[in-house]
């Protein structure tokens, strides 16, 4: 009997071994996004746009050319990068601090553009690298390093939906949330990643897929419970689906 | 070429243009917008990308974005919309890409005002930013001189792989003067090898600013310093105007400052006094050694500025140790005529002025 190779490391991941903590899951998403820049054959034209926060350094993790943003920044020079060169594929890949804080600016402008790139919108309610403070994205109550007493909704207001918030913009685009909490929730993510890769490949808008995350480390859980925290705190507020389509009405 | 009469905010931006310049992203600030104006026209024309940005924080994100795929790409802002672009410009300083920033100044600090200013000369010079990190700096005194310094900013800026900045004040922003643009074509971009864009039939290209390891990031450090080195080596610029004879007063002035103080010094010449100019026209690097050289055959120095007083430490720093440096300024958009320039050259040649003092050094134990 002859093996057969029916699963290994996606081209457009080198072999390195992650900082990331056990139990997060940004493994996972940066899998989706190679397999799917090695299933449309993207991989030598890519050019990624790395966050400030725990996936600054996932540029040694993709095998495809990368720039390494200031805080927030990504979809600015994403959108240098791709009206300099708009046959490049270009996508940023950005946790909740740097997105929906420090560069909601950068995000609203250049989704309001239809800059024609991707945004990878990693949600996992905590500020992971400086070492778990309250994200704009922080569920109510919940306890972080700056909301000792758990976020009051009084003070610092409500988490923001990025997702429904870009959904908005009468602009056309393509905006889903996924989760990767279970293998099923992970199939339908990575079919949304590559949808947006797809609209991108056709040159046909610009394209945020949210992937709600965990960070047991700061969540003071374990793995398997940090992805129960997902489902029974996260999906109830940040709902699942699709947001928008660029085929919807303008 | 023939000569074109143009103002200086345009002709900034048709030297961009000529210099192989085809992506401009900016924000509108007062007074220098008609750069972007005239760029929302032009660029098109010439097939090139022209982003009014959502805000300076964005379009020197978007001259980092742009600048990594190879092209050449520039912006145009005043002081405060510079400040914006600070944070930007230490990450592309630390990346070492090569973008054109134009600092058409106002006065500050703050919002200050938006009439003509040189008060941002520590922000340009030393810096800006976080972190060690020089700019390449200009400072045009004409229109025809903001045209040359534009197109040399740009292959200066590829040559070192670092931001350069053009550094003017609202006077050449606004004011018209014929100008002529090179005919003998301007060399293209070098190869850039380090350019993201996309990794076919190589390893992967990064651009980036982060070193963890402190023996990586010192290396980086020593890198950028070396190119500061080749700078003050090989790129100081300055104009000597009667500053290679013997004078009672020698003024050190740039921009148009050192422009309504050559028809001062013209005046007082033509009634014999001994009084020459040292116009850096680079002002990182400073023209530190030819300050040093001019000062032994001056008597006296006098810095005149549009500020209470930024490029004066650097003369103070350069001159001769025993040369007294004074030093005259307006501020607030008050820009002085010749005469009051004279005036103050006057007091200088008669002892009546006060040099400009260092700030005073604790007294030493008796």
């Amino acid at each position: 009997m002859t093996a057969a190779t029916i699963f290994g490391t996606p081209a457009s991941l080198t072999d390195k071994i992650t900082h990331y903590c056990p139990g997060c899951t940004h493994g996972i998403i940066h899998r989706l996004v190679a397999e799917s820049l090695d299933e449309l054959g993207l991989r030598e034209t890519t050019v990624g746009i790395a966050p400030v926060g725990c996936a600054v350094l996932c540029y040694h993790y993709f095998a495809c050319d990368f720039q390494e943003a200031p805080h927030g920044r990504a979809p600015a020079l994403a959108t240098g990068t791709k009206r300099a060169r708009p046959d490049l594929t270009v996508f940023t890949y950005q946790g909740d601090g740097d997105l929906a804080s420090i560069g909601t600016a950068e995000l609203i402008h250049a989704a309001n553009r239809g800059e024609k790139f991707t945004i990878i919108f990693v949600n996992n309610a905590i500020y992971g690298m400086t070492g778990g403070q309250m994200a704009p994205t922080t569920m109510p109550g919940q306890v972080t390093s700056t909301s000792p007493m758990g976020r009051d909704v009084e003070l610092v207001g409500y988490p923001l939906r990025v997702a429904e918030m870009v959904a908005t913009l009468r602009t056309p685009s393509y905006v889903e949330r996924v989760s990767v909490h279970t293998p099923r929730q992970i199939i339908n993510a990575k079919r949304a990643v590559r949808q947006a890769f797809e609209y991108q490949k056709a040159g046909r808008c610009f394209s945020l897929v949210e992937v709600l995350s965990t960070c047991p480390t700061n969540w003071g859980l374990t793995p398997l419970e940090s992805l129960k925290w997902v489902e029974d705190t996260m999906l109830p507020y940040y709902p699942l689906g699709l947001k928008k389509s660029p085929d919807d009405e303008v | 070429m023939a000569k074109k009469l143009m103002k200086g905010n345009e002709a900034i931006g048709e030297a961009a243009i000529q210099a192989g310049c085809r992506h401009y992203f900016a924000y509108p600030i007062t007074p220098q917008t008609e750069v972007a104006e005239y760029l929302a026209r032009r660029m098109p024309e010439v097939g090139g990308v022209f982003l009014q940005a959502e805000s300076e924080v964005a379009a020197s994100n978007m001259l980092f974005g742009a600048s990594s795929t190879g092209v050449r790409t520039f912006t145009s802002s005043s002081s405060p919309g510079i400040s914006l672009m600070a944070e930007s410009i230490s990450y592309i300083a630390g990346a070492q890409l090569p973008v054109v920033y134009i600092n058409i100044m106002r006065g500050g600090p703050g919002l200050g005002g938006i009439l003509p200013a040189q008060s941002d000369y520590f922000q340009a010079t030393k810096g800006g930013g976080h972190g060690d990190y020089h700019l390449l700096v200009f400072g045009p005194s004409t229109v025809q001189e903001a045209v040359d310094h534009v197109i040399l900013a740009f292959e200066l800026a590829d040559k070192y792989r670092n931001p350069v900045m053009v550094l003017g004040d609202g006077m050449i922003g606004q004011m018209m003067e014929p100008v002529e643009f090179p005919t003998d074509g301007i060399p293209p971009a070098p190869p850039k090898p380090w350019a993201t864009v996309g990794m076919k039939g190589r390893p992967q290209n990064l651009i980036r600013s982060l070193y963890l390891n402190a023996d990586e990031l010192e290396r980086n450090n020593i890198e950028l310093r070396a190119k500061y080195d080749a700078m003050e080596r090989d790129e100081v610029r300055f104009e000597s105007y009667h500053a290679d004879e013997a004078m009672d007063v020698m003024v050190v002035a740039y921009g148009t400052m050192a422009r309504i103080a050559k028809t001062a010094i013209d005046g007082l010449r033509g009634s014999g006094k001994r009084v020459g100019l040292l116009r850096p026209i680079t002002l990182y690097p400073f023209p530190r050694q030819a300050v040093r050289d001019a000062s032994d055959r001056a008597k006296a120095v006098l810095v005149i500025e549009l500020s209470t007083g930024q490029m004066v430490e650097d003369v103070q720093w350069a001159a001769r140790e025993g040369v007294p440096v004074h030093f005259f300024g307006k501020t607030g958009g008050n820009i002085p005529a010749p005469e009051d320039i004279s005036d103050e050259i006057t007091k200088v040649l008669d002892g009546k002025a006060v040099p400009r003092g260092l700030a005073p050094l604790p007294l030493e134990a008796s």
